[in-house]
Parts: C-alpha cells; structure tokens; sequence
C-alpha cells in the first residue's frame, strides 16, 4: 500500500510539472519545473530498483544539463513580453485549429495507451521475473556495462568529446580567436 | 509503531538536529578561532567565553527587517536560499557517523548510526552537491542586480568546475574500497597494519587526499576560493540583497556544506569512526574529533592564505586539479589490478 | 506491488506532454526543454521494461540516452546561443531567411 501511494505521488509530481514547463511564459520557471519533474522521475527509478540510473539522471540531467539551461537563458535575457505577444499572434491558437489539434492530441494519447496496455504480460507486477538483488546491484551493472556494451561507451565517450568542441566552437564569437 | 522505528526515527531526527548544532557552532569557532589567530580574544562578552554568540546572531538575523527589492523575482528570491538549505541537508543523509549499536541492550537488533545506508552512497552526497549549485545562482539571478549576478555567476561556475576533481577523487577510494556505499568504505578501513598503522585510505591515497580537501574547500566556496563572495571586491556576492531570515540560511548551507565535506573526507580518508582505545559503539566520538580537526583545519586555511583571483582560481581548478585527479585514478586503477591479479 | 501498465501510461503521458509543448511553443529554449521530457519519458519506459524482464539492459539504454542528450542539450543550446547573437530573437519562426 505505501508503495502504491510513493508511485501515485511521484508520477502525480511528474506529470503536473511537465505540464507546467510547457505553459510558462518564463523560461527561468520552465526550467525549475523540469528539475522537479526529473527529481520525482528519480524517485520512480529508485521504486523500479535502479538506484544508479537515479542517481545518475540526478547528477547529470538535474545537475549538469539544466545548469546549463539556466546559464543560457539568464545569459540571453530574451525580453518575456516579446514571447508572450508571439504565443497570442501564433496561427495555432485560432480556435478552429486549437480543436482540431487537441482532438488530435487526444486520439494520440488514447492510442499510445491502448497499444501500451495491449502489450503481453502488461498487467504483471513489476518485479516478477528476477529479485531485486540482482537487478539493484551496481557491481553487475558495472560489469554488465563494461563487457556486453563497452563498444557503446567508448562510442558515447568520443560522442560527448565531440559534442563539448562542437558547443565551443558553435557558441564563440565571429573573429574570435581565443 | 514498533521500537526499533521509532529508534530510527531517532536517529535520523538526532542527524538533523547536530548538523543545525554544526553550524551554529561554527560560527562562535570560526570567530573565536579567526580572533586568537588574530591575537585578539574573539567573543567574549555574551555568556560565559562568549559561547552564547551564535545564539545573539540568530536571535538578531530574526529580528531584521525582511526586504525584498523591488525588481527581485518573487518566487525565486525566496526559492534559493530554501534550495540552498535543502541541497545542504540533503547531502549528509548518506553519511555513515557511527557503527552500529542496540544502545546498551535496548534493541534487539543493532541498529546503524547515520540518517540512511544506501548502496550509492558516495553518489548521493555528488548529487545533492551539485543541486546546491542552484541555490547560488538562481540568488544571483533573482536578486536582479550587478553585484548578485555577477557573484551568482561565479560561484556557480567555480563550483561546477571543482566537482569534476571532487566526483573523481571520490571514484578512486571507490575502487580501493569496492563499494559505493559509504558505511562499506569505512568498514574496510578497520584494522591497522603491523598493529601500529590503521589501515586508513590517506595513507593509500595521499594525493587523492589532498585534491579531495582542496576540491571540498572550492565547493563550499570557502577561503582561499572565496572570491564570489569576497567582502572587499563584490560587496557580498551574490547574497547582497538579501536580510533577516533568508540570509541567515546562506552562511548556515555554507557551513553544513562544510561538515558534510569534512564528513565525507573522515569517513572515506580517514577511517571514519575506528580508532584505538573505544570500543565500536563509541566510535562516535572518535568521528567528531577527526571531523573537528578537519573542521579546525578549514578555519585555519581561511585565516591564513590571501585568496586567489578569479582566473587564477578556475585556471588551477582545470589545468592543474582535474588532471591531476585523472592521473590519481589512473594510477590507483592499475594499482588495484596489479595487486589483485 | 505496482502493474507495468500504470508505468507504461505515466510514459505515454509524459511523452504526449513533450510532443505538445515541441509543437505549441514559440521559443527555442521551451522547444528544447521539451525535447528533454519526451526522452526522459522514454527513459522510464526503458527501465521499466528493464526490471520486468529482470535484465540489465533496460538500466543500461538509459545510461546512454541520459549521455547522449546532455551531448545533444550542449550542442542545441550552443547553437541557440549563436542564433540569438544573429537576430536578437529566440522565436522560430524568425529565422526565415531561406523563405520566399
């Protein structure tokens, strides 16, 4: 019964401010938002027994990635008034449209869950098939990682060497040689 | 609710309620400690010895005014010192200060001294680090002036750039000890060899020892890389705007930000809560002593060293810490394997 | 004990929500952030599925996409950043320079 509640709560968290990231006019706000909803992701990763993957999204998406939103938008410093007026003027709000894409939106949930429930073994717990010791433990992960996938690491790590002399040299001003 | 809960309830409340003593303590020792280096007494007049100071500060920081400027951000001003505060706590609820103990019989089963015992440990304390980052910079940014942001900036990129050399030498006392979970790091420390040197990691680990302390001295933007919130250069940084309540949470995040550093340096360096002549369950004491000496040792380095200039500071931070971190673990990896294989 | 299902439908939810605000909002940064919330849905999805085969694999792909979009949010947000130097704007669609 707890573990129903710590769920519903989490997810509840989760997806109230995912709702609210997309509809602030304040990106400073929208970027808070997305932290919370990664904290209470983390805590559902912890509920499916994946401690290092939780501490990992924390360290690194709410740590790390969303720093780095927050330094962009407070650097930009993109006037909020001018944003407001274009969501106004935007060719989606005219009502015709706005029914027709929340129709729209709405048969793409309903068919996302559908196919989602119609899945075999859907209705299981989670947590059938193997304990939680072995799908916990961090050692075999590690081991796991290091063994069946060490091509995709080093492939990622040489992606996120590439990604970090990209970024610098996409964001340097012209004529600076520095 | 059965005995041993309420025990751990206990505990987990004791954790909390030392590490708010932590701080305020701090303050009369750092003040009291600054003015004997100074070769002055330090506080004196406010109960006996002056320890009744930090009391006289909360009590006075309550009192002020609470002002917010005009072109603050409403939510934000209030939300990062709470973030702040909260980061600070939050990293220490993975810290092991004790073995484990049934407090003279009462329980059945030991139960262990710290907030929590979880198999990332070591990582918990990184990641609540780092949330502490957006204390300072959304305090920057809200304040809405050129002191604040400036100091917000700074200070959240000097921290930024130290938690690489921090999380890296943390990775190689992980190796050595084979774990994540801190009460396992300092259970492998138990022991001593030739009966005369405990078995503690500083002596395996000396230069990952020494990068730890400087990267935890950066992260808690203390001296000498306090620049972001020099009192003679920015104002204060990016706490400029603020007063009373919300200022005092600042400088106490600071200094249980520090006891979490010192905490985590004891229990992962230096043997944690082992040491000669106390029996396990007294370990503790043991643990505030080390802890005290490191803490000393903070205050020490504060009131002695000029501090470094903001490039000087993210220079050494990037091109002589961090590599010299990698080389630690480098080398500690091909150690472990030499001596195990 | 909680069904695969109820994780599943969290995953669809948030995945809707991203898809949403990459189609309703009209600045960059917004756009990008729910860039970030579909593949955090995704990621759930994985691990979820991951713990139900009792296998590591799910843990794993989540590793990488976690990496490969703090790789892809730098990139995106250097580009944003070289963007909004050229037009002093952070709206889409005004960076129409290609259009007749």
């Amino acid at each position: 019964m707890p573990e129903t509640l710590v769920f519903y709560v989490l997810s509840g968290v989760a997806i109230a401010t995912s709702a609210l990231v997309i509809g602030q006019r304040n990106p400073m706000y929208s970027v808070l938002l997305l932290v919370a909803s990664f904290g209470a992701l983390a805590g559902l990763y912890i509920q499916l027994d994946a401690p290092f993957v939780a501490v990992a999204q924390i360290i690194i998406y709410a740590g790390a990635v969303m720093v780095l939103f927050l330094f962009v938008v407070m650097l930009l410093n993109a006037p909020r008034e001018d944003a407001a007026e274009w969501d106004r003027t935007h060719p989606l709000r005219q009502p015709a449209f706005a029914r027709f894409g929340g129709l729209l939106a709405l048969v793409l949930v309903l068919q996302l869950a559908w196919a989602l429930l119609s899945a075999t073994g859907v209705d299981a717990p989670v947590a059938s098939r193997a304990g939680s010791e072995v799908v916990g433990s961090v050692r075999a992960l590690g081991r796991t990682l290091f063994t069946d996938y060490v091509f995709a690491f080093e492939a990622t790590s040489i992606l996120i060497l590439v990604a970090m002399v990209g970024a610098v040299v996409l964001a340097r001003r012209e004529g600076d040689q520095s | 609710m059965d005995l041993r809960l309420l025990v751990q309830l206990g505990v987990i409340g004791l954790t909390f309620f030392m590490l708010i003593n932590a701080s305020a303590l701090l303050v009369y020792a750092e003040r009291k400690v600054m003015g004997f280096m100074q070769q002055r007494y330090g506080p004196y007049l406010v109960g006996p010895h002056g320890l009744l100071q930090p009391l006289a500060d909360i009590l006075k920081l309550m009192m002020k005014e609470e002002l917010r400027p005009k072109g603050a951000d409403r939510w934000l001003f209030t939300l990062a010192p709470v973030l702040a505060i909260t980061a600070a706590f939050a990293a220490f609820a993975t810290v092991p200060w004790g073995a484990e103990t049934t407090f003279f019989g009462l329980l059945a089963e030991p139960v262990k001294l710290g907030a929590a015992d979880i198999n990332v440990g070591v990582l918990v304390v990184f990641a609540m680090t780092s949330m502490g980052v957006y204390g300072i910079v959304l305090a920057g940014w809200s304040s809405n002036s050129k002191y604040s942001l400036l100091g917000g900036l700074r200070a959240s990129a000097q921290m930024i750039s130290y938690e690489l050399s921090y999380a890296t030498a943390l990775s190689a006392v992980i190796l050595l000890a084979g774990s994540m979970s801190i009460r396992e790091v300092v259970d492998g420390q138990a022991g001593a060899w030739f009966g005369v040197i405990p078995r503690w990691y500083v002596f395996l680990q000396p230069l990952g020892f020494i990068i730890y302390i400087i990267a935890g001295v950066a992260e808690t933007n203390r001296a000498p890389f306090d620049f972001p919130e020099a009192e003679q250069e920015l104002v204060a940084g990016y706490n400029t705007e603020y007063s009373s309540v919300r200022f005092a949470l600042f400088p106490q995040a600071e200094y249980i930000n520090m006891t979490t550093m010192a905490a985590v340096a004891t229990d992962l360096y230096l043997g944690g809560w082992h040491g000669p002549f106390l029996p396990p369950e007294y370990g503790w004491i043991w643990f505030l002593v080390k802890v005290g000496a490191i803490l000393f040792t903070y205050i020490w380095v504060r009131w002695t060293v000029p501090r470094y200039r903001y490039d000087q500071l993210m220079q050494f931070g990037w091109k002589w810490l961090f590599p010299a971190s990698v080389i630690n673990l480098i080398a500690t990896a091909a150690l472990v394997l030499y001596f195990n294989a | 004990m909680i069904p695969l299902g109820h994780y599943l439908i969290v995953s669809a939810i948030l995945f809707a929500i991203g898809a949403a605000g990459v189609f309703l909002r009209r600045n960059l940064i917004t756009i990008l952030l729910s860039i970030e919330i579909m593949l955090n849905a995704v990621n759930l999805s994985f691990v979820a599925f991951g713990r139900q085969l009792g296998s590591f694999d799910g843990q794993i792909i989540t590793f990488f996409v976690i990496a490969v979009a703090a790789a892809e949010a730098a990139v995106g947000l250097a580009i944003v950043i070289g963007l909004y130097r050229h037009r002093e704007s952070l709206n889409p669609d005004a960076f129409t320079l290609l259009k007749w």
